[in-house]
């Protein structure tokens, strides 16, 4: 091969190459799209089978339709907790509460701010088991917006609902839990770190 | 390593390239093996360096109590152990490898792109600044495991920038090194070379790079996520902004189980490359291997969730997760039939690339077979987080992938010195690591049977004895390595000299070119019958 025809090949050769390269980096960037779109795929599968507290923070209204079904009981058990950065007491006013299926019920939360300034908070709601989140549904809820406690206040937050009788037949009992949140990510960041240090010292 | 390669030059060189000397031949490279030298010699100083962390995290674990590090800082050594092992050993070494052999194997002059190649590499050493340099930053190295999950990853302090900032530059160095690798193997081969008759090697790296350019990215987009969580104010994993901590674990382990095989497939191409040749046997099933090695890629792709069956996922999720990921088992039940299958009624003798071949697909399977127990749901849930993961990751991992590097480097280091190593330190090296390997790592079995959690410097005191014979282990396998170093440095400085072949029943275009392999091999591509 003389040295002519050698570098015309590698000539052609280095076209091809950079071609196949540039074809290679349509999967990167189909692969960094997708690492993106995960996001909110996975929102609407959340929503769509009741995952992770996606299909609960929604206001429903009540399907008229529905009969209460006064042959069969649920214990629905309340419980709720502050997370770190948001200085409030927060609790259910009831432990519990037995309801028939197809039955409007009302039950409330108290929630207290014990710091000196008023503060912002977001109620994270869940239901487990899992499976009877999409049965159950909240017709109003404090968790719909968020909310804002002078220093001291106390409030009562009420929560409407009731439980679709197609709840699987043997779940006799479900339990809902509120987690509170400092709203203000600025403060909800500083709140945890706080939190993080004093769980240190 | 290839110092050596210079006073042969001469005598094999007919090219009128010039040779580049001193320090600027390696700072400026762009020659495949230079390049896959220096990546063999970064990916060890990295395992050494993230082996010295696990021997202190051994140490700590040596008694019940806390005695030499506080639990923040054991935290940081588990984490940067995991990150530094997988991203700065393991990864870069195969990537060495691929460097060294892909273009000795394909008869290619070089890869397709050396500039690139030599900034996939030089990329390399920012991000090992980033990594190491964590330690000094206020608030320590990241603390959070090597997943870096949210929340922790959200909190912590600016280590975790360093090393989300490292991971960037890691995953467009492998990217990078990726494209470069496919369009090296699609576009280089010499005339004659189908693809059905590229060596086993080759293939396993082919379907690597795949997977490297489709799961990096996911894995960049995640990383990005943490970003603008952490200083910008979105809130994709932050419940109280109306985020998932979950969804990370979801983005990450769509990257993170590809990775995993990136991790040992192309370990099973220099398995696939030692083992025919000290059996003196072709490769048996060729073309299942092919397909095997791809068909555990396609599916790498859809069992990420099997790394979260205890995060709350509908059953049918589970189930599907479940039998997906044992659906793994069987293109590589495939493999490991076919390597056994080679050594049937080969003439086999047991040099120490063999040793640790054969080594390696007996620990290998066992690593395998932990990993089935894990797949399976109810056990999984009782296992999540406990050191029977620990042993099962290790199994795979240190006796897959790192002993496989370690055969691999015995396997071609007469090719790349010309010298042969001392073969009686060799396979002291194999024996100490093999036995401290296991009695680092079997008994983690028991204790995380037992229950004990991983990534806690304190264990309940049941777990004392089985804890102090896997400290011991893991300091006799931490000193083995040493001796690995000996006998590399060793087989540079001299030796006897290796002929062409090196082994007696070694075939392919690598052992056609003289050992040491000069600067520059196939300047005139070979023809392949």
């Amino acid at each position: 091969m003389n040295k002519e025809e050698v570098v015309s090949s590698r000539g052609l050769r280095s076209a091809h190459n950079s071609r196949l390269a540039w074809r290679l980096s349509l999967i990167v960037l189909a692969g960094l799209l997708f690492g993106f779109a995960i996001a909110p795929i996975y929102d609407v599968m959340c929503k769509r089978y009741g995952l992770n507290g996606r299909a609960d923070s929604v206001a429903t209204n009540f399907d008229k339709t529905i009969k209460i079904d006064k042959s069969r009981w649920v214990t629905i058990l309340f419980t709720g907790n502050t997370m770190p950065g948001l200085a409030w007491t927060f609790q259910p006013k009831q432990s519990s509460m037995r309801v028939h299926p197809g039955e409007i019920s009302l039950t409330s939360y108290t929630a207290k701010n014990n710091a000196n300034d008023s503060q912002l908070g977001v109620a994270v709601p869940s239901v487990t088991p899992e499976i009877a989140m999409l049965s159950f549904k909240k017709i109003e809820c404090f968790c719909f917006k968020q909310q804002t406690l002078k220093a001291g206040e106390t409030r009562e937050m009420p929560v409407m609902f009731y439980v679709r009788p197609d709840l699987p037949s043997d779940i006799n009992e479900l339990t809902l839990s509120y987690a509170f949140y400092n709203g203000l990510p600025s403060a909800d960041k500083a709140g945890l770190e706080a939190s993080a240090r004093n769980a240190l010292n | 390593m290839s110092t050596t390669t210079t006073s042969h030059h001469d005598a094999h060189g007919h090219d009128d390239h010039g040779h580049p000397t001193g320090l600027m031949r390696w700072v400026k490279s762009t020659n495949h093996k230079d390049i896959g030298t220096m990546y063999l010699w970064f990916s060890f100083t990295m395992f050494l360096f993230a082996g010295a962390l696990a021997m202190l995290i051994r140490l700590e674990l040596f008694q019940p109590g806390l005695q030499f590090v506080r639990p923040e800082v054991f935290n940081q050594l588990t984490t940067l152990h995991g990150l530094i092992m997988i991203f700065g050993a393991i990864m870069p070494a195969f990537v060495g490898f691929a460097n060294w052999q892909v273009p000795l194997m394909i008869g290619a002059p070089d890869m397709a792109f050396p500039r690139l190649n030599n900034m996939s590499f030089w990329l390399l050493i920012p991000a090992a600044i980033l990594l190491l340099a964590s330690f000094f930053v206020p608030g320590g190295a990241a603390a959070g495991g090597w997943t870096m999950y949210p929340p922790l990853s959200v909190q912590g302090g600016m280590s975790i920038d360093m090393s989300i900032f490292a991971l960037h530059i890691l995953g467009v160095s492998s990217i990078v090194g990726s494209i470069n690798i496919i369009t090296t193997i699609f576009n280089m081969r010499a005339p004659g070379m189908t693809l059905m008759k590229m060596p086993m090697f080759v293939w396993t790296w082919l379907i690597t790079a795949y997977l490297l350019i489709a799961a990096m990215p996911v894995l960049a987009g995640a990383l990005t996520m943490l970003i603008t969580d952490r200083h910008f104010g979105t809130h994709f994993f932050n419940a109280a902004g109306g985020g998932d901590p979950v969804l990370f674990q979801h983005v990450f382990w769509f990257f993170g189980h590809p990775e995993v095989y990136i991790m040992i497939l192309p370990a099973f191409g220099i398995l696939s490359t030692i083992i025919p040749t000290f059996a003196r046997k072709p490769l048996f099933g060729y073309a299942s291997m092919v397909y095997a090695t791809a068909a555990i890629a396609v599916l790498s792709f859809v069992v990420w969730a099997h790394h979260m069956f205890t995060t709350g996922m509908p059953v049918a999720g589970q189930l599907f997760f479940m039998y997906s990921t044992m659906l793994i088992s069987v293109p590589t039940g495939v493999k490991v039939f076919n390597w056994l299958a080679t050594m049937w009624k080969g003439s086999m003798t047991f040099e120490t690339p063999m040793l640790f071949a054969v080594a390696v697909v007996f620990l290998f399977t066992i690593g395998g077979f932990s990993g089935l127990v894990c797949a399976i749901l109810p056990v999984d849930i009782q296992l999540q987080d406990t050191y029977y993961v620990v042993a099962h990751f290790h199994y795979v991992l240190f006796s897959g992938a790192a002993m496989s590097i370690m055969g691999g480097v015995y396997y071609w280091i007469p090719k790349w010195t010309g010298h042969m190593y001392d073969e009686t330190l060799g396979k002291w090296h194999f024996w100490l690591t093999t036995i401290a390997f296991n009695v680092t790592f079997f008994p983690m079995h028991f204790t995380g049977l037992a229950g004990m959690p991983r990534r806690i410097p304190d264990y309940s005191q049941q777990f004392a004895e089985f804890n102090m014979i896997s400290s011991l282990g893991a300091f006799a396998l931490g000193l083995s390595q040493l001796l690995f170093l000996y006998v590399v440095i060793k087989c540079i400085r001299g030796g006897a000299k290796a002929t062409n072949q090196v082994w007696e029943g070694a075939h392919g275009l690598e052992w056609t070119v003289p050992s040491p392999a000069p600067f520059h091999t196939f300047e005139t591509p070979p023809l392949v019958k």
